[in-house]
């Protein structure tokens, strides 16, 4: 790499990353994990006749079992993707052209992740019936307008377990019980969610569920997604070739990915619900830090169903963009990464009821394991530093 | 299962492990914490690595001014985007085509090949003509198998008088030989990281200008909206730095050749009736495929492992199947042969102790066929 970066723009040292929803660091204790599988254990996974594919394989399925227990499966219903928008790729599109012909139609709602919205308007293009359902003001979907979307046609809903925008839980053990007495396929995009909430895909009743690596602490180029055995989900394969991964996902697996994502979840295991209160308390701090220097600050999103390392603030009469600018070094975003570049306002907060300009004023906050209590004092003071200048018109 | 340590690996065209300077490129990369679609300053950090990346790989190939290249998981996905992305009503494809580009479409129609291993170049022009809807020639740049190398500009040339256009499967060849893609005039290129020493889990697919593709996956609009999903920036960054170093080392790594050389004339010292598929042709320097008729592939490699060298059967992604390669029965091979062919494929660190090890095993299992065969 010496020389590719020499004119880049690196973040100054003392910049502080609120933005754990676009993508989370690495954790060093996965990198560690991963690191030997690129070198010196570098078996293909899939050369089963020799010992250096062999300990590749076992590698690969430990790490599925790891992923597999975090969710409650079982090891052979976690299948291994590039990410989560592979996943929600493959479980949508799948699910939905297995069934075609029985079942035509497939649901999400107006929040969903955009690769979740492109995969259905694709399936609409080739004659499935399609309905995005829209959400409360809370980012909630209201359960019985839910149940009213759901009949015998419907092949698939798709909802989100964690908004990436508003990190909104939406109750998907309820959802399930609807779907599962109407025969629905239920398919959840837990990229946000997996690792950070408890998901059970027995209690949940869930039939698909995406995984992401780079949300939790794994790197970027790994996901997973979870393919119920009983009863048995089918899927068409977005592509096919070598029939790896029960000929669901074919392509050479990479052994190290496989590994960091197994040891990603091993470590939400353990250390996830302690994370959880110390990021829940982390919140209430960053609120209370901001309330008590600032006024007219809303939350977008449910106060109570949420992740909790996320935030979606908007400060009245502060354009997000401008307190973005203000900030060079705190990482904050505005929404989704994939739309960071868009000047339209969210669609997700438009969802929620938001005008164009209450939508263009909100602000993302994403913190997570390495985002220190200091941190989060220095960004409440920055923040509300730029703020108070931006409102003085002084900026 | 012993230590892997101790073992002589000429598995390469499976996999080869990841250079050092690709494994420094992706730690230096999950060091750091940026997603390539973000616009602070974390976010175009980690898209100028993801530029200049794409401008490395796009130069090591000599992708053609005003091209694209697009990242993807792998050489499957990569192939797969290719064959149905185009659009075109009529796919043609070598009969030796790797899996992920045989199983892509299912309507294709298939173009022998000489019993050399080469396309039939005749067949395929007479192809071209019984059809004049758009159509796709697909053929690979050098077989995974074999190593044999296709004429990929002389397929060009065809396929171009009739309209066609030409995705080339360049997985094995590209950090292997020389390959320029806008000399060759090849419209579709795929590549693979961890077949020349980047990390597994990433390649490319290389257009030609102009050319527009459907998506395989959507959603977020990364990869000008011909691949949604987070790029996988350390995987990528590795890619780069494992080309540049394969390309820089092309002129050393041709060597290989005579080692390959050299173990196949003792091979055929010990054992006159083995077979060497593709030899007569020009050649991957790092492949051999090579039948001792009578002994199963699997029997072959069970005993290389346990004499400590590890080869395979054929491609890795059906090492666990035991039907015949259909490379090695298009170039003619009798079910009975190809069921009896191993694979061995050299890499950059390979030296004659290993091609050694290789013989002293390979030899005693030449005698055990000599023994069986009398005993018969």
């Amino acid at each position: 790499m010496n020389g590719v970066l020499r004119n880049a723009t690196r973040p100054p040292p003392d910049a502080i990353y609120l933005d754990y929803q676009a993508t989370t660091p690495a954790d060093p204790r996965v990198v560690e994990a991963m690191l030997p599988w690129f070198t010196q254990r570098f078996g293909n996974p899939h050369s089963t006749g020799h010992g250096f594919g062999l300990e590749a394989a076992e590698a690969v399925e430990t790490g599925r079992a790891q992923i597999a227990a975090l969710i409650g499966a079982e090891p052979r219903e976690i299948i291994f993707t590039s990410g989560a928008t592979e996943a929600n790729n493959l479980a949508i599109k799948g699910a939905a052209r297995f069934l075609k012909g029985r079942r035509n139609g497939v649901v999400a709602l107006a929040t969903e992740h955009k690769c979740v919205l492109e995969s259905v308007r694709d399936l609409g293009r080739e004659g499935c019936e399609v309905e995005i359902l829209p959400v409360e003001s809370s980012g909630l979907v209201d359960l019985d307008r839910l149940d009213a979307a759901l009949d015998e046609r419907t092949a698939l809903l798709s909802i989100m377990a964690a908004n990436n925008e508003i990190g909104v839980l939406q109750d998907m053990a309820a959802i399930g019980a609807l779907c599962r007495a109407k025969g629905v396929l239920l398919h959840s995009d837990a990229a946000q969610a997996f690792g950070k909430i408890p998901l059970d895909v027995q209690a949940m009743k869930l039939d698909l569920v995406s995984i992401s690596g780079h949300k939790v602490y794994a790197p970027k180029g790994i996901g997973a997604l979870y393919v119920r055995h009983r009863p048995r989900v089918r899927l068409e394969p977005l592509f096919s070739g070598g029939a790896q991964e029960r000929g669901l996902r074919s392509g050479t697996l990479a052994p190290a990915l496989c590994v960091a994502l197994g040891e990603a979840a091993a470590l939400a295991a353990s250390e996830g619900p302690e994370e959880a209160v110390r990021l829940a308390a982390l919140s209430r701090r960053l609120r209370d830090g901001l309330a008590a220097r600032l006024d007219g600050i809303a939350l977008n999103g449910d106060a109570e169903h949420r992740l909790p390392g996320n935030l979606n603030l908007r400060f009245a009469g502060v354009a997000a963009l401008d307190l973005l600018a203000a900030l060079p070094d705190v990482a904050l975003s505005t929404g989704s990464a994939c739309s960071s570049a868009e000047v339209e306002p969210s669609y997700v907060l438009k969802a929620l009821g938001l005008d164009n300009e209450s939508a263009n004023g909100a602000v993302r906050i994403g913190f997570g394991r390495f985002t220190t209590e200091a941190e989060i004092d220095r960004a409440v003071t920055r923040i509300a530093e730029a703020v108070t200048r931006l409102r003085s018109g002084l900026a | 299962m012993s230590s892997p340590s101790s073992f002589t690996y000429l598995d390469h065209n499976a996999t080869t492990p990841v250079r050092p300077v690709a494994a420094a490129a992706i730690a230096e990369t999950l060091a750091e914490c940026g997603n390539p679609s973000s616009v602070h300053r974390a976010g175009r950090q980690a898209r100028q690595r993801l530029e200049a990346a794409r401008d490395a790989v796009a130069q090591a190939i000599g992708l053609p001014e005003g091209g694209t290249l697009v990242f993807t998981s792998g050489g499957t996905e990569a192939n797969q985007l290719a064959l149905s992305g185009t659009g075109r009503p009529r796919i043609l494809r070598s009969a030796i085509e790797h899996d992920s580009v045989r199983e892509a479409v299912s309507n294709a129609v298939e173009i022998p090949v000489e019993p050399g291993g080469t396309i039939d170049l005749a067949a395929l022009e007479a192809a071209l003509a019984a059809d004049r809807r758009p159509a796709l020639v697909s053929v690979m740049a050098a077989n995974n198998e074999t190593g044999v190398i296709q004429p990929v500009a002389e397929i060009v040339r065809l396929a171009q008088a009739a309209g066609a256009l030409v995705h080339c499967d360049a997985i094995q060849a590209i950090g292997k030989i020389g390959f320029n893609m806008a000399a060759l005039g090849a419209d579709l290129v795929s590549l693979s990281a961890h077949k020349l020493g980047g990390p597994p889990g990433v390649g490319a697919l290389a257009l030609a200008p102009g050319l527009h593709l459907a998506a395989l996956q959507r959603g977020g609009g990364q990869e000008r909206g011909l691949r949604g999903g987070t790029e996988n920036l350390p995987g990528i960054a590795g890619f780069a730095a494992a080309i540049l170093a394969a390309i820089a080392e092309l002129p050393k790594y041709q060597d290989l050749a005579v080692l390959r050389d050299t173990m196949e004339r003792e091979l055929l010292a010990i054992e006159p009736e083995a077979a060497l598929f593709g030899a007569t042709q020009p050649r991957l320097p790092n492949t051999s495929s090579v039948a001792l008729p009578g002994l199963s592939s699997e029997l072959q490699i069970m005993a290389l492992d346990l004499a400590g060298v590890g080869v395979s059967a054929g491609s890795a992604c059906s090492s666990g199947k035991v039907r015949p390669s259909h490379v090695l029965s298009a170039m003619g091979a009798t079910p009975e042969l190809a069921r009896s062919a191993i694979r061995i494929s050299l890499g950059r660190d390979t030296g004659p102790e290993d091609i050694e090890r290789l013989v002293v095993a390979w030899s005693a299992l030449a005698r055990r066929r000599r023994a069986k065969k009398g005993a018969a």
